[in-house]
């Protein structure tokens, strides 16, 4: 069931940020920033968390569960260190990703050349 | 010729973009990108015999060195070309995104170039990510503290 909802999920996903692509002026670069803010309202209210529940895989894949990641850690941290928690734990989730990116993006940078 | 004539003609001759195939093509490409996530995590459990968030973690991982891998390769662009929203709303997006902007400014040396380029593109996700997070959880916070 999970294979099928990650199918499901992650393509509608896709679908409507092709489809604001297609008939609106924003680009790919509003979209992306867009989905992130919506992934993390959708997180505040625990409906995100409920997605990741039913869906699995494809509910961690789009851009919105980086929303999702970055509001979590903070409000990990708020429950131990208060509201100054919301500050210091913003990047806990999502720190192995953007790290990972980081060094990949070193090391290839290094390796290969721009190809036009 | 008068403006409606003019408008006319413009749209005449622009090419007529093909928006059912092209969300048909991103559903299925995002839906494949996200059964393939599922499927990852499944392997990296029987394989490595780790939690579930752990795979998780390993899978997105996973998922932005093959994106940066391809993108250093060159051949990622003729693929978001193609599926468009379909890989760039996945995290292979993020990924292609800042390893893209690092190559297309690597001559202009490591600090002014790459360093400072590479979050060019991935550099809103991060910020309107960090302003969303903060505000919403202020609001998620405030609502626990009252209720």
């Amino acid at each position: 069931m999970y294979f099928i909802n990650s199918f499901l999920f992650c393509g509608i996903v896709c679908l409507i940020a092709e489809l604001i692509l297609d008939n609106t002026k924003l680009t790919p670069g509003h979209i992306t920033a867009i989905f992130v803010c919506v992934g993390s309202a959708l997180d505040a209210f625990s409906i995100y968390d409920f997605f990741i529940a039913k869906v699995g895989g494809g509910a961690l894949l789009p851009i919105t569960s980086f929303g999702h990641s970055l509001i979590h850690g903070a409000l990990l941290a708020a429950e131990s260190h208060g509201i100054i928690g919301l500050l210091m734990g913003v990047f806990d989730l999502t720190a192995a990703g953007i790290t990972a990116a980081i060094i990949f993006t070193f090391v290839f940078t290094l390796i290969f050349k721009a190809k036009d | 010729m008068t403006n409606r004539k003019y408008e006319a003609l413009v749209k005449k001759h622009t090419p007529k973009e093909n928006k059912v195939k092209y969300a048909v093509t991103a559903f299925l490409v995002g839906g494949l990108m996200g059964l393939f996530g599922e499927a990852l995590i499944r392997i990296y459990i029987m394989l490595f015999d780790v939690s579930r968030n752990d795979a998780s973690t390993y899978m997105i991982i996973t998922f932005i060195f093959v994106a940066s891998l391809f993108t250093a390769l060159g051949f990622f662009d003729k693929l978001v070309a193609k599926a468009k929203a379909g890989l760039l709303i996945p995290i292979t997006g993020f990924a292609h995104s800042m390893t893209s902007a690092a190559l297309d400014y690597k001559n202009e040396g490591p600090i002014f170039g790459v360093g400072s380029n590479v979050f060019k593109l991935a550099g809103s996700v991060i910020f309107y990510g960090v302003v969303s997070a903060w505000f919403f959880g202020l609001i998620r916070y405030i609502w626990e503290v009252l209720s």
